[in-house]
């Protein structure tokens, strides 16, 4: 909600007042992070930390571009069937012309799959939690098609230059790490700066109130359904690199934990709200919680019962305090 | 079993109605007071219209009757008895349904499960359709309806299902039925049906409320008829004795409780702004309307004649069969908001809630957002400019208190309307649409409101004005149309009357 206060520069000083119901989640993250720090050695150490942002890579591509659907009104269930058909595409156009063109060649397939979705979602009219629940189904379904039902690798003297993600670049992060902070960054300023980002909010607060202003509805969700495909791209690539190989069944259930880590983050299901850093705490809270399991040699069985409490917590909060303020 | 069979078949033809008083009934929402001190008596098997204008408090009295709303005041006997009818539940288990606009039915439900719905016969836990049937059997013989008791609700046309409503309350032992506007949505074979069920269920005791539009219709069919206007009771009278015209006297004779800024000529030099023509739509046919510059148009006619619709028409946003719009003599391409918005036409929705404002934004957010590529460079919002413009344009719509960054939702109705004022200000159009600029306001932001929409006229923009108070359409308007049935019907100057606007509304 305070995120708003970013289009009015002016107020930012006084706007300070750090309320519970804004920042919460912040202190959320915090607070993990603080125990594990006091109970674990390992927590607090460079090498742990490049590893969780590797590990928040593909979720974190996945979330910032789920960020944007919620925020415009639209739910894309397709996003990881998105990611598997680039990704097995990406591999594919490597294999007769290299690693770059490959690369390249996968971000186009996924931003055309997700602009097809959009499409599809946005002339049938068809609730976008259904349309995309049978599109992500026809992705997969073209993967298979496409691969045999086999795994894809690139050539063996490609391997290594595919590999490019999984290597450390700046500051130590992996490539992959840093291709996500990159995006979430620039989709962050997109959502929160440009006149695009304000129609985003806009068409998911209120489409009749954005169609009456003029605001083209459908462009826009085609356009937001566009970026997930090229997040999930890159996502899928990601994966593909650590892997070394692409597969039809790469990534299945993962845009789920993306739609979670949003919500636990604080951005409104019901659309019109939210903001980008949020996607990114709440990615790294899931992901924290996944770390910590594993320095504290938890068992991680109980893994998911907590992620499954948070992402209750977080919605009956948005509940309990957002429909109160507007209603 | 037969016995009791026969007990309540005989019941059922012959109603035994409660006489109805009620005394003292008040009801407001927030700080707009909807009914006052209605105090009112119905005979047992009368015919009973309840006559008013637009929120003159008929259909909030008849719901108040029915459970669908709880009085704020005033107290209810039903044969001398007081009682408390607080729930639609209360108020059946008291013989009394009410029929309201939008049916209450179950659409993918069979005519026999809706009229049952919830009352099914059962033996055990087994639910016993024969004997459904049989009682099915008896309420179509006592009403004359024709239905198939195993036909889907949703498939049937509308005047059928009101049917099936008014069956499901007979099945309830009703014996007083409430009716809204139950003409409103039926063509003409139907309407005719419907009034001489009401008739029949009249003669076999049934009492019966009506509120409706059509006078003639009313004055043909009611015994005896009450006048609200403004929340009062004016008079309860025979019917007999009255004629449409002395009917729409007793419902308009109203002070103006509000001034209305003085409104200057338009200059007899100004040229015509927006010229429509012959403009259809599936809510509004031929359409045909000019305003000049500065020159305020006003368009009256009662709910649901078609006038927002022709707003809609004109703005682009409803789809249109025939008729074009020109600005200065130039097209517009039909059904687009787009280019509608690029000749400089401007639309303040009628409900600011739904079309009109993005609650979960912010108050500077929402008054920039038709005029975004004003302020952008490269695609991102020039937010200091925007920041200067808004804060000026929320100075002369008199946005006092509010600032840019505040949550819109947090505005009080009258500075929210105030807000959408000022979102096209920001770039002045040539044509200001405004449905109903301002309902749900109080006095002080209506006062402003009116004069915003002045002194835009003075700048030179041609205005049309749809508004159901009559008083604000006559006070602001240079010329008046007035609409029905989707059709404008009548012109007046500014010097025509509230009898002869009404008139020309309510009649053929």
């Amino acid at each position: 909600m305070t995120t708003t206060s970013v289009a009015v520069p002016s107020s930012a000083g006084k706007k300070f007042n750090l309320n519970f119901k804004d920042f919460g989640i912040v202190f959320g993250l915090a607070a993990i992070m603080l125990f594990l720090t006091l109970n674990t050695g390992t927590f607090l150490t460079g090498r742990n930390f490049i590893n969780l942002f590797d590990q928040a890579a593909v979720v974190g591509l996945l979330a910032a571009a789920a960020t944007l659907c919620i925020i415009s009104g639209v739910f894309d269930l397709s996003s990881t069937a998105t990611l598997a058909v680039s990704a097995i595409s990406g591999v594919m156009i490597t294999q007769h012309f290299g690693v770059a063109a490959g690369f390249f060649g996968a971000l186009l397939v996924g931003a055309l799959l997700g602009s097809i979705t959009g499409l599809i979602v946005v002339s049938t009219k068809v609730n976008s939690f259904i349309g995309t629940l049978a599109v992500s189904i026809i992705y997969r379904g073209l993967a298979i098609v496409i691969t045999g039902g086999s795994i894809v690798a690139p050539l063996p003297d490609q391997l290594a230059s595919f590999q490019t993600w999984t290597w450390p670049s700046l500051l130590g992060l992996t490539a992959g790490s840093v291709l996500m902070l990159a995006m979430t960054v620039v989709l962050g300023i997109v959502l929160w700066r440009t006149t695009f980002g304000r129609r985003i909010y806009a068409v998911g607060g209120n489409q009749e109130a954005a169609r009456l202003s003029g605001i083209r509805t459908g462009s826009i969700h085609v356009a937001v359904f566009a970026i997930s495909g090229l997040c999930s791209a890159m996502a899928g690539m990601i994966l593909a690199s650590r892997a070394g190989s692409a597969q039809p069944a790469m990534a299945i259930g993962i845009e789920l934990t993306a739609i979670a880590a949003v919500v636990i983050g604080g951005t409104s299901i019901l659309g019109g709200q939210g903001a980008m850093w949020r996607a990114f705490v709440g990615v790294m809270i899931l992901t924290v919680i996944s770390n910590g399991f594993n320095l504290l040699h938890w068992d991680t069985t109980y893994q998911q019962v907590v992620t499954g409490v948070l992402i209750l917590v977080a919605v009956a909060a948005d509940g309990l305090f957002f429909r109160k303020s507007t209603r | 079993m037969a016995i009791q069979q026969l007990e309540k078949h005989e019941h059922a033809s012959r109603r035994t109605a409660p006489e109805i008083t009620v005394s003292g009934i008040g009801k407001s929402y927030g700080a707009t007071q909807v009914l006052r001190d209605v105090t009112l008596s119905v005979t047992p098997g009368e015919i009973h219209g309840i006559m008013g204008e637009n929120g003159a408090g008929k259909s909030t009295l008849l719901k108040i009757l029915g459970g669908a709303i709880t009085a704020d005041s005033g107290t209810m006997e039903l044969d001398g008895q007081p009682v408390r009818i607080a729930t639609p539940r209360d108020a059946i288990s008291h013989g009394i349904s009410l029929i309201s606009q939008e049916l209450a039915l179950i659409p993918n439900l069979s005519v026999l499960e809706n009229v049952f719905l919830g009352h099914w016969s059962n033996r055990g836990s087994l639910l016993s359709p024969n004997r459904d049937c049989d009682h099915f059997a008896r309420l179509l013989e006592e009403t004359g309806f024709e239905l198939d008791p195993r036909a889907t609700v949703g498939t049937l046309p509308i005047g059928q299902q009101q049917q099936v409503e008014i069956l499901k309350a007979l099945a309830r032992g009703a014996k007083v039925l409430c009716m809204d506007e139950p003409t409103a949505v039926l063509n003409e074979a139907e309407k005719e049906k419907l009034l001489q069920v009401v008739k029949r269920l009249a003669r076999t005791g049934t009492t019966v409320l009506i509120v409706s539009h059509y006078l003639e219709e009313v004055l043909g069919l009611v015994n005896r008829v009450t006048i609200l206007r403004d929340g009062q009771h004016i008079v309860t009278e025979d019917a007999g004795g009255h004629t449409p015209e002395s009917l729409v006297r007793l419902m308009v004779g109203r002070e103006v409780d509000f001034l209305i800024p003085d409104v200057p000529q338009v200059p007899s030099e100004a040229g015509t702004v927006i010229r429509v023509a012959g403009l259809t739509s599936a809510k509004v046919k031929d359409i045909s309307l000019e305003v000049r510059r500065g020159e305020i148009l006003g368009i009256a006619g009662l709910v649901g004649s078609g006038r927002s619709e022709t707003l809609l028409a004109v703005f682009g946003a409803d789809r249109t069969t025939g008729g074009h719009v020109e600005i200065n003599g130039r097209r517009i391409r039909p059904s687009s908001i787009r280019d509608s918005i690029k000749a400089g036409i401007a639309l303040i929705p009628e409900s600011r809630k739904e079309q009109g404002l993005v609650m979960s934004r912010p108050v500077g957010e929402n008054i920039a957002l038709s005029t975004l590529p004003a302020r952008s460079w490269a695609g991102f919002v020039r937010t200091r400019r925007e920041w200067t413009e808004v804060k000026d344009v929320s100075k002369s719509v008199d946005l006092r208190g509010a600032r840019p960054g505040q949550p819109i939702a947090n505005l009080s109705g009258g500075n929210q309307q105030k807000a959408l004022f000022g979102k096209w200000l920001l770039n002045p159009p040539a044509v200001l649409l405004v449905d109903e600029p301002t309902r749900g306001v109080d006095i002080a932001a209506k006062a402003r409101i009116h004069s915003i929409i002045v002194e835009l006229a003075a700048r030179g923009t041609a205005v049309i004005v749809v508004s159901s108070e009559l008083e604000e359409v006559l006070g602001l308007s240079h010329r008046i149309h007035v609409m029905r049935h989707g059709r404008i019907v009548a012109e007046f100057d500014r010097n025509a009357t509230r009898d002869e606007v009404m008139t020309s509304a309510f009649l053929k």
